[in-house]
C-alpha cells in the first residue's frame, strides 16, 4: 500500500503542488476563507436590538448602505484618497527605482534596504511621527511661524484629507519601490541605447520602451498600495479628524460602538467588490494604454 | 569614395583610471569593411559605442563624412548599430521593430512600408512580420536587428559582435552573407569582433587592439603574413616564437642569431638596422613541414612527437627537438600520421617563411 502510494506520489506532479500548498491552504481557509464567509453571510442578516440578530435572509442592508448618502461618500472618497496617494507614490517611487536600476552601478541592493529603513519601525510610530511633523504646534507649523513666514498655524495639514494622503504616500512607498524596481531592473539597457540609436529622444525613449516594458511593475505597485490603503482606518482615525475619515473607520464603528453587525458586514462587502472591480479596471486600462504608445 | 570617411582623431576613453582608448587615430573609407579585432578589454567596443554615441571620449574628436559628430547624441548620428545581444524590443513584433527607426524621419505611409518590405526581404524575412522576438531564433533575431539597422540607410552601420551567439555552422554562413550584403548595398560597415578567423574572413581591413591602442591596422593578408609585434603574430593564427639577436645587415636581408639554433640570413621585413638588438622570429606551423626522413630544406630538426591533436582536415603535432623545446606544426589531410616510430621525426623549416618581430 505505501508503496503504491509512493509511486503515485513520484510521478503525480498535482499531490506535490497540494503537499507543498498545504500549510498555506489550511491557514487561508482557517484566517480568510471562513471570516470572509461568516462576514457575507452577516450582511443579510437584520439587527434588530443592541444584543439580537434576525437570522433571516434579506438583502435590506445593502438598500441602506446605498440609501445612505454618508456611506456613499465615504466609499467614494476612501477610493478617491486611495487612487490619489497610489498616483503620488508611483510619481516618486518611479525616478528612483529608475535611478537605482540603470545608473547606480554597484551595491544597488545596499541601496534599497537603506530606502526601505524607515519601514522598519512599526506602522504606528510611523503614523504618529507624522502627528508630530504635521501638527499644530509641529514641526513644519512651528519652523514655519519662527522663520515670520507665518502668522497662523496651517490647519489643513492636520486632521484633514491631506495628513490622511501624506502619511499613507510615505507610509505604502516601500511597497512600490520593489514591483518597480524589479521589472526596472529587468530591462536590458541596450534597449533603451536601441530606441536612442534609432533616432528617439530620451523622453521618446522612456514612452515607447521603459514605461511599457516596466508595465508588470507599475500594475503590481498600483495594486499593492490600491488594495490596503482603501480599507485603512489606522491612518485616519489618528490623523483624518472629520474630513479626512474613510469609509473603513464606519465599518469599524458599526461592528463596535454603534453595534450593526449586518450593516457593517454590507459595507465590507460592497468594498470588497468595489475594490476587485477598480483593480480590474485599472490593470486593463493602463495595460490598454500602453499597447496603444508602443 | 571618400578615403577619409570616418576620421579619430586622438581619440581617448577613460574610465576611471582605466583607459579603455587610449589616443587612437585613423580613418576609415567609404564603402569599406572595416574591423576592430583584439581580445575583450581590449577597448573595441567602446571604440564602437563612441562612434555610436553611447560614450563621449575624454578626448579627441571623431568627424563623419566631414562634420563633427563628437558632442552629438546617438539619436542625432547618421549612424546605426546592431547590438551584440541584438537589442529586439520585446513588446512589439518585427514589423514595428523594423518600422520603429523609421517613424523620426519624415517619411510618408507608403514610403515607409516600402522600405521595411525591401529591407525584410534583403534579410530573408518575408514571412516573419507578426512574430515576437521570442518566437524567433538566434540567426532570425540577429537578421531582425540589421533590417532595423539599415532600414533607416544609415551612412556607417556599427556592428558589436553580431555573431557572437550563433552556433559555428550558422556563424560562417552569415559571415559569408553579411559580407555579400555589405558589397551589395555599398555601406561603410564597423565590425567588432574578438574572433580573428572572422576579421579576417570579412573585412576590407583590419585593426587589431590591445590595451586601448591599435596594435596594427592592415588588410587580413597583410596581418597574417606580415605581422608586426609578438601581439599580433600571436593572436592571429598561430605561430612559433624563437628567440633572437640581429646581426649585420645586408640589403634587404639581415642575419639573425637564433637561440640555440645558429645564425640564418633571412629577409629584413622590419628594416632593422642596427645590431645586436632582441628580436622575435616567428614561423607559421603551416609552413613546416614534418616527415620521417631527413629533407634538404635550409634547416632540418630532428625531434620527437609529444601530441598530436586530429583536426579531421589536418593533424597538429607538437614536437620537442633537442634545440627548441616546442614546436607547433601541421600535416595535410593526406599525410600518414601513422607512420611514425617512437614519435621520432624530423622538422624542416625554409628561411623565407621566418619572419622578424617586434619585442613590443
Amino acid at each position: 500500500m505505501l508503496q503504491v502510494w509512493k509511486s503515485f506520489y513520484a510521478r503525480s506532479d498535482p499531490a506535490k503542488a497540494y503537499s507543498l500548498l498545504s500549510p498555506a491552504l489550511i491557514l487561508v481557509t482557517l484566517a480568510m476563507l471562513i471570516p470572509l464567509g461568516l462576514m457575507l453571510s452577516f450582511s443579510f442578516f437584520t439587527q434588530t436590538s443592541f444584543t439580537e440578530i434576525d437570522y433571516s435572509f434579506t438583502i435590506t442592508r445593502y438598500i441602506d448602505f446605498f440609501q445612505s448618502n454618508l456611506l456613499v461618500s465615504l466609499l467614494i472618497k476612501s477610493v478617491k484618497i486611495s487612487f490619489i496617494v497610489t498616483f503620488v507614490t508611483l510619481l516618486t517611487a518611479y525616478p528612483v527605482c529608475y535611478y537605482i536600476a540603470f545608473y547606480v552601478k554597484k551595491n544597488k541592493m545596499l541601496w534599497l534596504v537603506l530606502l526601505t529603513l524607515p519601514f522598519w519601525t512599526s506602522y504606528l510610530l510611523r503614523v504618529f511621527s507624522w502627528k508630530i511633523i504635521l501638527g499644530t504646534k509641529g514641526v513644519i507649523n512651528s519652523s514655519l511661524i519662527n522663520a515670520g513666514l507665518l502668522s497662523e498655524p496651517l490647519t489643513f495639514l492636520m486632521y484633514s484629507e491631506t495628513a490622511v494622503i501624506i502619511t499613507l504616500t510615505h507610509a505604502w512607498a516601500a511597497f512600490a519601490l520593489l514591483p518597480l524596481y524589479v521589472s526596472l531592473d529587468k530591462i536590458d539597457f541596450s534597449l533603451i541605447e536601441a530606441a536612442r540609436d534609432l533616432g528617439l529622444s530620451r523622453l521618446e525613449t522612456f514612452w515607447k520602451i521603459t514605461l511599457p516594458l516596466s508595465l508588470p511593475g507599475i500594475i503590481g505597485a498600483i495594486l499593492i498600495i490600491f488594495i490596503p490603503t482603501v480599507g485603512d482606518y489606522v491612518t485616519p482615525a489618528l490623523l483624518g479628524g472629520t474630513d479626512g475619515r474613510m469609509l473603513s473607520n464606519m465599518i469599524q464603528a458599526y461592528f463596535g460602538k454603534v453595534n450593526n453587525l449586518p450593516l457593517g458586514a454590507a459595507s465590507a462587502t460592497i468594498m470588497l467588490i468595489t475594490v476587485a472591480i477598480v483593480t480590474m479596471i485599472v490593470s486593463y486600462t493602463t495595460k490598454k494604454l500602453t499597447q496603444r504608445i508602443s | 569614395m571618400n578615403d577619409s570617411f570616418i576620421q579619430i582623431n586622438e581619440i581617448s576613453k577613460h574610465f576611471g583610471q582605466v583607459k579603455a582608448v587610449d589616443n587612437v587615430s585613423f580613418e576609415i573609407k567609404e564603402g569599406e569593411f572595416f574591423s576592430l579585432l583584439g581580445p575583450s578589454g581590449c577597448g573595441k567596443t567602446t571604440l564602437l559605442r563612441l562612434l555610436a554615441g553611447f560614450e563621449y571620449p575624454t578626448s579627441g574628436n571623431l568627424l563623419l563624412d566631414g562634420s563633427d559628430i563628437t558632442a552629438l547624441p546617438p539619436d542625432k548620428r547618421p549612424t546605426n548599430m546592431v547590438f551584440q545581444n541584438y537589442a529586439i524590443f520585446p513588446h512589439i513584433n518585427v514589423e514595428k521593430n523594423v518600422q520603429f527607426g523609421l517613424r523620426k524621419l519624415g517619411l510618408t505611409n507608403d514610403e515607409i512600408i516600402k522600405r521595411v518590405k525591401d529591407v525584410l526581404s534583403l534579410v530573408k524575412l518575408e514571412g516573419y512580420e507578426e512574430r515576437y522576438s521570442s518566437q524567433l531564433s538566434g540567426g532570425q533575431r540577429q537578421r531582425v536587428a540589421l533590417a532595423r539597422a539599415l532600414v533607416r540607410q544609415p551612412k556607417v552601420l556599427l556592428l558589436d559582435e553580431p555573431l557572437g551567439a550563433l552556433d559555428k555552422k550558422l556563424r560562417d554562413e552569415m559571415q559569408l552573407e553579411l559580407r555579400t550584403l555589405q558589397k551589395e548595398i555599398g555601406i561603410t560597415f564597423v565590425f567588432v569582433t574578438h574572433d580573428q578567423q572572422e576579421a579576417i574572413s570579412m573585412s576590407d581591413r583590419v585593426a587589431v587592439m590591445s590595451e586601448g591602442k591599435i596594435q596594427q591596422m592592415s588588410s587580413p593578408n597583410e596581418l597574417y603574413k606580415n605581422p608586426q609585434n609578438i601581439f599580433v603574430s600571436d593572436f592571429i593564427g598561430e605561430t612559433n616564437f624563437l628567440k633572437a639577436k640581429t646581426d649585420s645587415k645586408d640589403g634587404e636581408y639581415i642575419i639573425v642569431n637564433i637561440e640555440d639554433l645558429g645564425s640564418f640570413k633571412i629577409k629584413n621585413n622590419l628594416n632593422i638596422s642596427e645590431n645586436a638588438s632582441d628580436v622575435i622570429c616567428s614561423v607559421r606551423p603551416e609552413t613546416m613541414m614534418i616527415d620521417k626522413e631527413k629533407s634538404d630544406w635550409d634547416i632540418c630538426l630532428e625531434g620527437k612527437i609529444k601530441q598530436t591533436s586530429y583536426l579531421g582536415e589536418m593533424t597538429k603535432f607538437y614536437v620537442e627537438t633537442k634545440e627548441i623545446e616546442k614546436i607547433i606544426t601541421v600535416s595535410s589531410q593526406y599525410f600518414d600520421n601513422q607512420s611514425f616510430q617512437d614519435g621520432k621525426c624530423f622538422i624542416s623549416i625554409n628561411l623565407n617563411d621566418i619572419s622578424l618581430l617586434n619585442k613590443k
